[in-house]
């Protein structure tokens, strides 16, 4: 058992579609909140193999494309600050802000290293005991408590020129914000599996119990997905609402207990900024006030020109569900991996990326 | 961006351990999942292992593929 290929056999899918299409009734959309299943899905061609009956729409999960453009901004003002190190997950370099981008300001000579792991920022802010590194801080529930873990570890071995921009987001938040809205009618949420591998199920409850839509926790792979969407339409067909994991090998329902321990530690919510969406209570990760020494935006003076958004760019809309890349009359146009105009084009994880990439003319 | 690979664990020392990822060794964080063992296959995501993955579920599940697939063929 590798936990990969297992999970990628075509038989095994044959008999998963063969069901959800003897099974699936009603006409339904479900929503693929993370960008990782969003690949997953048009990188195998799932939503060619599934019935007439059930739309896909894709959500706001890739923390990449969320963020909101004057949080860039201050990422691009942050580097241009002398005797400072910028330290990166490398989808964040490309990613156009109002002016700039991290690339551009790399090519201009400031310092930024696209790193693995805080544990590689970590070392760099060792080796750099002049300078100051300043982490990047984007991710949702799976990557805060490796962030907070990078500080807890800066302060057992003594590092003080280590930094946070403190850019997190929490999904459940959001999706109560995209609910309320009403401006995507969902029949089921595909809920993703790797912040449910931190949170668990359970925060997942109140979109089953208040909103009446089914939701499945979710693994990464071709089979997981199919199983997701047989447990969806199986929900929908007998009329019941509520949280199930499908991914089981992966996602405990309480979660993991030592991660949202060190969540809790070291971060507080706060409300923040979505692209798209705008801002959402207590959808944002801030460090707590123990922690006020590790937080840049503290530490350094940081003063981003106003901030606008590209012309014509729809990531926004994308992001919301409401609108498809299709509908952007920049996609693979103006607008490309290469060339990116908005950060959905960006991110590996991105729908604009992954219709460029998988799409074809199949578009949706 | 919440991407997670499952790695083998190959050896521990302190809170870190020695896996292989695609033929390449590297030492990954056991912070979040001080429970891991020699031999436990981890989810690992930005160099720190999130999980341990559970085997028998994971073979449960594949079981249940299983009985669908010859249930379809069937029908």
């Amino acid at each position: 058992m590798k936990f990969i290929t297992e999970f990628r056999r075509s038989e095994l899918a044959e008999g998963l579609v063969s069901q959800i299409h003897r099974e699936s009734k009603t006409p339904v959309r479900f929503m693929e909140f993370c960008g990782g299943h969003t690949v997953t899905i048009f990188r195998y061609g799932i939503r060619q193999v599934l019935p007439k009956t059930i739309e896909m729409v894709s959500g706001p999960g890739c923390p990449v494309c969320v963020t909101a453009n004057a949080d860039l901004d201050k990422a691009i003002a942050l580097s241009q600050t002398l005797e400072v190190i910028i330290a990166t997950f490398g989808d964040m370099i490309k990613v156009p802000g109002s002016r700039s981008s991290l690339q551009k300001e790399k090519a201009n000579g400031a310092e930024i290293r696209i790193v693995y792991s805080t544990m590689d920022a970590l070392q760099i802010a060792e080796d750099n005991p002049d300078k100051s590194v300043i982490f990047l801080g984007v991710g949702f529930e799976t990557t805060a408590p490796t962030i907070a873990a990078s500080i807890l570890q800066a302060e057992e071995r003594g590092i003080k020129n280590y930094y946070i921009l403190s850019m997190h987001k929490l999904c459940p938040p959001v999706i109560r914000a995209l609910l309320d809205s009403g401006e995507v009618k969902l029949h089921g949420l595909i809920c993703p599996g790797h912040v449910s591998t931190i949170i668990g199920s359970h925060p997942w409850e109140f979109i089953a119990r208040d909103y009446g839509i089914p939701c499945v926790v979710s693994g990464f792979e071709p089979l997981d997905i199919l199983q997701c969407v047989d447990m969806l339409v199986a929900q929908i067909e007998k009329g019941e609402s509520k949280v199930e994991i499908a991914y089981r090998r992966g996602v405990r329902p309480e979660g993991n207990r030592e991660a949202l321990k060190l969540i809790e530690q070291v971060f507080e919510p706060y409300p923040t900024e979505w692209r798209g969406i705008g801002e959402v209570p207590n959808s944002g990760l801030r460090l707590r006030k123990e922690y006020k020494s590790f937080d840049a935006e503290l530490a350094f003076d940081i003063n981003p020109r106003p901030t606008y958004e590209p012309k014509d760019c729809i990531c926004g809309d994308i992001l919301r569900g409401v609108k498809t890349p299709a509908d952007c009359k920049l996609f693979s146009k103006a607008c490309t991996p290469e060339y990116p105009v908005g950060p959905c084009m960006v991110s590996s994880e991105g729908s604009c990326s992954a219709y460029y990439l998988y799409g074809g003319n199949f578009g949706g | 961006m919440c991407l997670a690979i499952p790695v083998l664990i190959k050896s521990i020392k302190n809170k870190e351990a020695e896996v292989e990822i695609g033929g390449i060794t590297r030492r990954i964080s056991l912070w979040l999942t001080p429970e891991a063992r020699v031999g436990d296959y981890a989810l690992v995501h930005t160099g720190y292992a999130i999980n341990i993955l559970n085997q028998e579920e994971a073979e449960e599940t594949l079981r249940l593929f299983e009985e669908i697939a010859k249930a379809e063929e069937k029908s």
